[in-house]
């Protein structure tokens, strides 16, 4: 308690006895008011007024000249040195990759069905490679949702996949770690390289995937150039962040010993950064399998042909059935890179139950065991390809089919009418706030509270960013995606509050909550969308709803390790002094995760944005239509790729204001904290 | 901290050796199962034929029966690849596609791949017939008889209001791919309605069947052949009839749809090259009602080459004429 009390009057004086940082609450307040007094007087007296609205069929000279951009890559595919040096031999060897990958698990290379490795085989080795890295338990996973593949009927469709995945994830390791490196040991390398990971993991993959097409050709090189471009960033920023997270007195005491530079990465910074680098390996992962259906739509096989392709005629069935053999190797790829990851800690090894020989022996004796079982795979039938009378697949197509029915036959009423008032009390008055108030107004209103948030230099971001999406004819498009955004990610953080908080206080919960949570992250939009239509119809309020199934468990997650981390003995405290278990979530729990409900604020919009492209496939409009237009369509590509980088702009823009957000104390806090302290 | 044998260290002996005694089974020249099969029906001088796979049912029902007849009659190596059309197209360029099977319009990629870069050459009409307009569900077209004239459009204004048409009534469009005018059509038209674009071909058919089971009022861009008119026979709303040229102007369009010959696209290369499957393409020829027969024979479940069997077995006469 005496510990306690001290940590809590520590925290409490700064911020309560420094006149200055009062002051610097109360412009804020000023300016923010300011702000806001502005955008109404703005639009009750010049609404509709420059707007700047572009209807969808209309293009400006700046599109235009962006049109040329596919046609500049077709005539020059052939003689450009570029081409001929560069692009067309990393295609090549990526090709080569992945037909690697593709004739072990999924295809032999004379084009016939049946694999170097028949399916058992490859249960065997995943089996044993989980094994080696993770654990038993992770093993036992690996092996029990592989067959079950086979029993839905998608092995090979699943194999391709994983082989198109572990492609993917090899280039980027490739690409990735070193890169990392060098960002977590240079400043200047870390400098260039934040905007540019920025830059690919905010672009919509449908603005480079038909270009992409064009330079790499249709095809799984293609598929996972796309797949590298969008997992790469995780990988790279989390190495460069454990290098940079070793305390600098390990660091100045390994100097001490004349270490070189070498040296010290050797022995020094790459084992510390371990754990962080194996995590980063784990998200680009999960990045790698998320682009599955996307890279479906330019001929990559596997899970997400199945899932394009039983859509086209409203199956979903089938296709929930390969969306949740997407979402089960997700779990199984996470569990055992997270078990990896674990196995990495510096202080794993004394804890292990067998010691490093015996575990040498068991590892020696299940590799020849699951090397049996692989040729046994080659000659068998029965174990190369999966048994057809064992497939289920049809009948589990056939249930998610009746419910779906049944689902939107009997809820309709009731979905259409909460459609109905949520938009046209909500959504319908605060878009029409965005994109009729006149943009020179809104864009000072913007810029205002970017300054007061975050002053001249979180300001100048902001102006640069509104000033590049006016300039690229796509203000009010912009506008309408930045209303729907907005709204997402309100109902993200309420959702995220209410699961976060309540999985935080019971580890029960949270076990039971993680795999939906997993499942909503990996399940491919596309699966759920059908359904959605039948409930919601094509609006902008099903888009809005896709985007928070996807952007909601990040958010959930983030509070509920906020929530849980915080120090027990806080809660103890307040629960012994007599709070009310809500006043100890509002008073103790919530203001201490600040921190991490700003973190979950800035992520929950972030996902949310990347759900913008998938949104305009059930009736968002604004930028996304815009994109997956010029996407299909070439003669407005151009304005597909200004859509496209007024997302990147976006998504610039509301990162780096919440980020500042986050940065700043809050003045609410203030009079918290007294609270608590004074009770106690 | 010496201890550097981590993870990587640990685990990448362990998967070479792993791969490294894969690759000594592959090579041990054991029978494997893979040798049988790979015994398939004899090569002939057909050759592989890409084809391109579009994402309409009644593209897949042509590609479907035309795969049959060249995998069976002619013993070609047919590769299916699931693209939409743009990228299909790309794909003559790059030599990775050989074939479209129904092409609906798009000069602006005719113009480009057929005429500037000579990759792909127009292989002639497939005997379908495409119409594209505005379209009802069957409850509306019984209840207010005059709204198929399209004349009468504004008057039902009301009935089709949304809460995503801004007070005026809905058109709904579909897969932003296909030809559409009807943002031109509605300011040119003076119609009091609002172009909503759904996105994608899923969401047009789903809100389609929506309104039609709960009869609910919907107005939107469609297509015939498509599979859905076999499930909710959707009723056209006549706009001002086409004539020559009266879309010339995109920007001043205020005439109905033409009437779409559809017809098959081939690479150049496929072309010169003399293969029986050159001449197999450009003459296969049918009628709507055949399309639409295997079209809804897929629909109901049926493997697509399952249903060409049965179309194919059910006619011999045509299938002889097209490899005469």
């Amino acid at each position: 308690m005496a510990t306690l009390l001290r940590e809590r009057t520590a925290a409490a004086v700064p911020l309560a006895a420094d006149p200055a940082l009062w002051r610097r609450i109360n412009r804020r307040t000023w300016l923010l008011l300011a702000a806001g007094a502005l955008w109404l007087l703005g639009f009750a007296f010049l609404h509709g007024t420059a707007t700047l609205s572009l209807p969808a069929a209309e293009l400006t000279d700046l599109h235009r000249i962006l049109n040329h951009f596919n046609a500049w890559i077709a005539d020059n595919r052939d003689g450009n040195p570029v081409f001929v040096y560069l692009l067309t031999p990393l295609r090549s060897a990526v090709g080569w990759v992945a037909g690697f990958f593709m004739a072990i698990f999924a295809a032999s290379p004379s084009g016939q069905l049946i694999p170097v490795m028949g399916w058992l085989g490859t249960v065997a080795v995943l089996t044993w490679i989980a094994f080696a890295v993770g654990n038993v338990r992770v093993a036992l996973l690996t092996a029990a949702v592989f067959t079950f593949f086979g029993f839905q009927g998608l092995f090979v469709d699943a194999a391709y996949t994983f082989a198109l995945v572990v492609t993917a994830v090899l280039l980027t390791l490739v690409a990735g770690i070193p890169l990392g490196v060098l960002a977590g040991i240079s400043n200047r390398v870390q400098k260039v390289l934040t905007p540019v990971l920025d830059f690919m993991q905010t672009m919509p993959t449908f603005v480079y995937l038909a270009p992409l097409a064009l330079i790499f050709l249709i095809g799984p090189a293609s598929a996972v150039i796309a797949t590298v471009i969008y997992a790469a960033p995780p990988v790279i920023r989390l190495t460069a962040h454990g290098i940079r997270s070793i305390p600098e007195n390990t660091r100045e005491a390994s100097d001490s010993l004349g270490t070189t530079g070498w040296q010290r990465l050797r022995t020094l910074q790459l084992p510390m950064a371990r754990r962080t680098i194996v995590m980063g390996i784990n998200q680009s992962t999960m990045a790698a399998l998320s682009m599955v259906t996307i890279a479906a739509l330019i001929a990559a096989p596997g899970l997400g042909q199945v899932v394009v392709v039983a859509l086209q005629s409203l199956d979903v069935g089938t296709a929930v059935n390969s969306g949740l053999a997407i979402v089960l190797m997700a779990i199984v790829l996470d569990r055992v890179t997270t078990a990896a990851s674990q196995r990495a800690e510096p202080g794993a090894a004394k804890s292990r139950r067998l010691s490093g020989r015996t575990r040498l022996i068991v590892l020696g004796a299940t590799l020849v065991l699951a090397l049996g079982v692989v040729q046994l795979s080659r000659t068998i039938l029965w174990a190369a390809v999966f048994p057809q009378n064992l497939n289920i697949g049809p009948a589990i197509g056939d249930g998610v089919n009746a419910a779906s029915g049944w689902l939107q036959a009997n809820l309709y009423f009731l979905t259409h009418s909460f459609r109905e008032a949520v938009t046209v009390g909500i959504l319908n008055p605060f878009q029409s706030l965005l994109t009729d108030t006149p943009f020179y107004l809104l864009s000072a209103v913007i810029i205002l509270v970017a300054y007061a948030i975050g002053h001249w230099k979180l300001a100048a971001v902001t102006a640069l960013s509104l000033a590049v999406i006016i300039s690229l004819g796509l203000w009010n498009d912009a506008m309408v995606t930045l209303a729907s955004t907005l709204l997402a990610t309100i109902m993200v953080m309420l959702l995220g509050i209410v699961f976060g908080v309540a999985m935080g206080r019971s580890s029960r919960l949270d076990q039971a909550m993680r795999p939906m949570l997993d499942a909503g992250q990996t399940m491919p939009a596309f699966v759920y969308l059908v359904p959605f239509l039948g409930l919601f119809g094509a609006t902008r309020f099903t888009a809005i709803v896709a985007a928070i199934i996807y952007a909601a468990p990040v958010a959930i997650k983030i509070i509920a390790d906020g929530v849980a981390g915080i120090s027990p003995t806080v809660v103890e405290a307040a629960v012994s002094s007599g709070s009310t278990p809500w006043q100890v979530i509002s008073k103790v729990q919530l203001p201490m995760a600040r921190k991490t409900l700003a973190l979950a604020a800035n992520q929950g919009l972030m996902y949310v944005l990347a759900m913008v492209v998938i949104g305009a496939l059930v009736g968002a409009g604004g930028l996304g239509y815009d994109v997956v237009a010029g996407f299909v369509q070439s003669s407005v590509f151009g304005k597909g790729l200004a859509a496209g980088l007024a997302i990147v702009f976006l998504g610039i823009l509301l990162d780096r204001i919440t980020q500042a957000a986050a940065a700043t104390p809050v003045r609410r806090q203030v009079p918290v904290r007294k609270q608590v302290a004074s009770k106690i | 901290m010496a201890r550097t044998a981590g993870l990587l260290n640990r685990s990448l002996p362990a998967a070479a050796a792993a791969v490294g005694a894969l690759m000594l089974l592959t090579g041990c020249g054991a029978a494997t199962v893979n040798q049988g099969v790979a015994a398939g029906p004899a090569k002939t001088d057909c050759g592989t034929i890409n084809v391109a796979l579009n994402a309409w049912v009644g593209y897949t029902a042509d590609a479907a029966v035309f795969d049959y007849v060249a995998k069976n009659k002619l013993g070609c190596t047919v590769v299916e690849k699931n693209l939409n059309e743009q990228i299909s197209w790309q794909g003559f360029a790059s030599g990775q596609v050989d074939v479209i099977m129904e092409n609906w319009g798009h000069e602006d990629l005719a113009k480009q791949y057929i005429t500037d870069q000579k990759v792909a050459v127009d292989a002639g009409s497939t005997g379908n017939v495409g119409h594209i307009g505005w379209y009802v569900p069957p409850w509306m077209a019984a209840k207010y008889p005059d709204i198929t004239d399209g004349a009468n459009l504004n008057k039902y204004a009301d009935l089709f209001k949304t809460s995503e048409s801004a007070g005026k009534g809905q058109v709904l469009d579909g897969d932003p791919a296909f030809v559409t005018n009807d943002e031109a059509l509605v300011k040119n038209l003076n119609l009091d309605y609002k172009v909503v674009f759904s996105g994608s071909e899923a969401a047009l058919i789903q809100s389609f069947r929506t309104a039609e089971a709960n009869k609910t009022p919907l107005l939107g861009y469609f297509y015939d052949p498509q599979w859905f008119l076999s499930e909710v026979p959707l009723v056209k709303v006549n706009l001002p009839a086409w004539t020559p040229g009266c879309d010339a102007d995109p920007e001043k369009v205020a005439c109905d749809y033409p009437v779409y010959n559809l017809n098959k696209v081939i690479s150049k290369k496929l072309s010169d090259s003399g293969s029986p499957a050159a001449k197999l393409i450009t003459a296969f020829k049918w009628t709507n009602a055949d399309q639409n027969s295997v079209a809804k024979a897929i629909q109901g479940g049926m493997k697509p080459a399952d249903a060409a069997k049965v179309w194919v077995d059910a006619h011999p006469e045509a299938v002889n004429a097209w490899l005469k």
